[in-house]
């Protein structure tokens, strides 16, 4: 197949209709779907089993690594949020490094070895997307959950009459309400957005270059690939922690006055 | 029919180009004022380092952001073009 069919066919998803639906809106991106679903049930299932079998004397080496993990989200927590005592923050922060950072790791997975399985499988033009963090959806997804999670939290803090007041009054004062709003409505609207295509684009940059050098003949692939790599995985725990610590920031922010 | 394909295509990798270069400049000059702030702080307070390094990889990734957007953006045009696609609809309807 000609370079160009190669790259489209790597970047399509997995599409498949909802049964008894038309049009674009109704489909879902399988692979997408449950790629994300898998590895959230692993990381759920790890922290569970940590969590039975956790012992004061004698933790193992297993125990000691997922502790120095919460151990940094506790710190990255305690550091940034300042809205008093909640028991949600930690337990989020924690589900968003771990998750994003799973997603992300799919991207290490070299590009050709999902055809070569779906060649195993005897369907070797088969799509699939490894990677869910490279699909809008995904990272809307979850950075329109942590939308709710902020206007929920404003209302907490502030009462519902109290954010809608805030709305139109901050900041320059009530007399210059349409104005307030409009930047409070922006500042709420860039958040997610930001967010979601943040990690969006330094995932989908990543997958392409990582096609675009197995495009190459053999010895540049190596010559390219490797430092492509080791700078990915930087991205890929970076991302993870930046959409973690985002989160604890809007989240402190909601719940502040102006 | 084909002047008007290559019009569209060169466009859209000057385009491209623009984008992903211009976001290229300023992450680089945000990189660069960040990385000096850095090691001048780190030099007149060496036990703050390990601090001021989390806050690093902080403001690196909010600086990362509007620059991956664009080449996003970028890529997804010259790989799956939608002004393309457009045009080679409403050129087929005309036809």
């Amino acid at each position: 197949m000609t370079t160009t069919e190669y790259i489209v066919h790597h970047l399509t998803h997995n599409s498949v209709q909802l049964p008894g639906t038309t049009g674009h809106f109704w489909s879902i991106h399988i692979d997408t779907f449950s790629m994300s679903l898998m590895l959230g049930f692993i990381f759920l299932f790890i922290f569970t089993l940590l969590a039975r079998c956790a012992k004061v004397e004698n933790p193992g080496k297993f125990q000691l690594f997922f502790e120095l993990v919460l151990d940094m989200v506790h710190g990255q927590v305690k550091d940034i949020y300042h809205g008093g005592k909640s028991k949600v923050i930690v337990p989020l922060s924690l589900t968003i490094f771990c998750w994003v950072f799973l997603m992300n790791l799919m991207d290490l997975f070299p590009v050709d070895m999902v055809g070569f399985v779906n060649g195993l499988r005897g369907d070797p033009e088969a799509h699939w997307r490894m990677v869910p963090s490279a699909d809008v959806n995904a990272t809307f997804a979850m950075s329109l959950s942590v939308l709710v999670l902020i206007i929920g939290y404003s209302i907490k803090s502030k009462g519902l009459l109290g954010w809608l007041k805030e709305l139109i009054s901050a900041p320059f004062g009530i007399k210059l309400a349409p104005i307030n709003l409009l930047f409070q409505l922006i500042e709420l609207v860039a958040k997610p957005i930001s967010l979601a295509l943040r990690l969006f684009g330094n995932m989908y940059a990543g997958e392409l270059l990582f096609i675009l050098i197995a495009l190459l003949p053999w010895g540049a692939q190596w010559l390219l690939g490797v430092p492509w790599a080791i700078f990915h995985i930087l991205i890929v725990i970076l991302q993870a922690f930046i959409f973690m610590v985002l989160t604890i920031v809007y989240l402190s922010l909601a719940t502040e006055a102006h | 029919m084909e002047g008007l394909i290559s019009n569209i295509s060169g466009f859209t990798a000057i385009a491209a180009a623009i984008m992903i270069g211009l976001g290229a400049c300023g992450t680089a000059i945000g990189f660069g004022i960040l990385g000096g702030k850095f090691l001048e702080a780190s030099a007149r307070q060496p036990e703050l380092v390990s601090m001021l390094q989390t806050k690093l990889f902080i403001i690196a990734g909010l600086l990362d952001a509007i620059s991956m957007i664009g080449v996003g953006i970028a890529l997804l045009f010259i790989f799956n073009n939608p002004l393309l696609s457009t045009a080679l609809t409403l050129a087929k309807t005309a036809a």
